[in-house]
Formats: structure tokens, C-alpha cells, sequence
């Protein structure tokens, strides 16, 4: 595991993952730069993901689907908003309909990648997810990672302690 | 980020909106009923109906009939899921880079073979 960090904020909202590799930034770059190569670490393997549409550029698009062991298809796919070979690249990953279609219903967050040569033939890849105002899912993040839920768990303990202690004192 | 099956889909659908999030915090305590709840919001009563329908089909809270009330409860574990929803999206990722690393790997003994 080349996992070497990993960060989450919640007043940003993001998670932050960072990884080390021993490659070239060129050759970590591939890996996103490529469909063939990108479809055998997207999904898990459980859920292997079929890239259909690629276009690595800033307004491009990239478009996949997952096929699960039952052979349900989940469709999504990537709006482009920054890719500077072999660095950097920013998108927008989100749900789509069997048509294809943006499924406006679910959450969309946005990835940042950033692949920084550090000698000796190192590279570190930094990705960031990010949850923003705009995309519904940053509350439900809030919620579900830290205060949100935290509160929501805090008071769920309250409410059993309560119980308990109403019926104890019965 | 699909690996969710359509379960979590839903789920994660219906939290996705701020009155149904509110909807979740204030039903955890199970103490009042869709009218007393549609009074928080500046909206209809239909409206606030279908953010519980919603909600509802999600297994995120349920209807209990208490006496003669109905009161809607907040499902805890439909809330405990996705937490854990949220623990499987960081491990999504560290797959991601598990596998991305195999391919690094992989062309690195194919350039020593």
C-alpha cells in the first residue's frame, strides 16, 4: 500500500489522499490519461468499469459505466474542468442516467489530482475530493463524517440513556 | 464513486437535500407527526409530506403509531449506514490507489524481465 496520508476537513469539506509511487510523473499520469488503463483501477473489482467516452482535456468529458456481479450497469461520468498533462487535473464526478444524461438527483463532487515528481524516481500523487456548496453532498458529508452526524449520534445516545433511565426508574 | 449499490443510491439521494436532512436531526427524538413537523418549514404541507415520503422509502425514518399519533422516527440505523457509507468512500479510494499501484508495479517487472 502506497497510501501515505490521509486527511479529511471538514470546515473544507474535502478529503485528501495522498499516494508514492515508483514512477515517473509521466507514467502516474497514464494511469488517468488512458481508458484502457484507467477502467483496471476506476472500479473495484468487484464492480469493473468500462470507459466509453474520454476526452482528458479542460471542458471535456469522460463518460463509464460499472457493471456489478449481476450485471446492474451504474453509469457515470467526469466533466473536465482542468487537466494539465502530466500534474494536474481537476473534474467533476458525477451520476448519470441509463441515457447517459447528468442524474441532477445525486451528488457530484469534484476530484483534484496533483502528480509532483520528488526525485529518485518518485512520484507523489495527491488527490482531493471535494465537496462544495454547490453539490448537495457537502452537507450530507458535514453530516455524515464529523459535527452532522456527530450531534445526530450525541443525541441518539442521549435519547437511549433517557430510556434506559425512564425505565429503570419505572 | 459508484460502488454504491441502489440502496445507498437512495439513501444518499434522499439526504441530499437540506430540509430532508433537517427532517432526519429533528425526527431522532420520534416526537411529532407530519403536521408538527411541516410547521418548521416555509413550505406546503404537501410538500413537506413528499420530503417524508422520500425519507421514508429510503429507510431513513419510519412512521410509528404512538396512541392515537403517528410520530415519524428518525431509522438509526439507516443513518449508521451512511457513516459507514462515508468510511467506504475513503477505502474506494485506497483501493483506487492499491490497484493503480499493481499497474505501476506490473510494467516496472515487465521493463526487468
Amino acid at each position: 500500500m502506497t497510501v501515505t496520508a490521509v486527511r479529511k476537513n471538514p470546515e473544507t469539506l474535502t478529503m485528501t489522499l495522498d499516494a508514492a509511487f515508483e514512477a515517473s510523473p509521466e507514467r502516474v499520469w497514464q494511469l488517468w490519461a488512458d481508458p484502457r488503463q484507467l477502467e483496471r483501477w476506476w472500479g473495484p473489482p468487484t464492480y469493473p468499469a468500462t470507459v466509453t467516452a474520454h476526452d482528458l482535456r479542460s471542458g471535456g468529458r469522460v463518460e463509464y459505466h460499472m457493471t456489478g456481479p449481476e450485471g446492474d450497469q451504474s453509469r457515470g461520468y467526469w466533466e473536465v474542468v482542468e487537466a494539465e498533462a502530466p500534474r494536474r487535473l481537476v473534474f467533476r464526478d458525477g451520476f448519470a442516467d441509463a441515457n447517459g444524461r447528468p442524474n441532477s438527483d445525486m451528488p457530484i463532487n469534484e476530484v483534484r489530482v496533483m502528480i509532483t515528481g520528488v526525485g529518485g524516481g518518485q512520484t507523489q500523487m495527491s488527490i482531493e475530493s471535494v465537496f462544495p456548496d454547490t453539490a448537495a453532498m457537502e452537507q450530507l458529508l458535514a453530516m455524515g463524517m464529523e459535527e452532522g452526524l456527530k450531534e445526530a449520534v450525541g443525541q441518539i445516545d442521549a435519547i437511549l440513556e433517557e430510556d434506559v433511565t425512564s425505565t429503570t426508574g419505572r | 464513486m459508484q460502488i454504491a449499490p441502489p440502496d445507498y443510491d437512495r439513501m444518499f439521494g434522499a439526504l441530499a437535500d437540506a430540509t430532508r436532512r433537517d427532517i432526519v436531526r429533528r425526527a431522532i427524538g420520534g416526537e411529532e407527526g407530519v403536521a408538527e413537523l411541516a410547521e418548521h418549514y416555509p413550505m406546503s404541507f404537501a410538500a413537506v409530506q413528499k420530503h417524508i415520503a422520500i425519507l421514508e422509502r429510503a429507510g431513513m425514518i419510519t412512521k410509528e403509531r404512538i396512541g392515537r399519533r403517528k410520530v415519524v422516527r428518525t431509522n438509526l440505523e439507516g443513518l449508521r449506514l451512511a457513516r459507514s457509507l462515508l468510511d467506504q468512500y475513503q477505502e474506494l479510494w485506497r483501493g483506487r490507489v492499491a490497484r493503480m499501484t499493481a499497474l505501476v508495479t506490473q510494467d516496472q517487472e515487465e521493463e526487468d524481465a
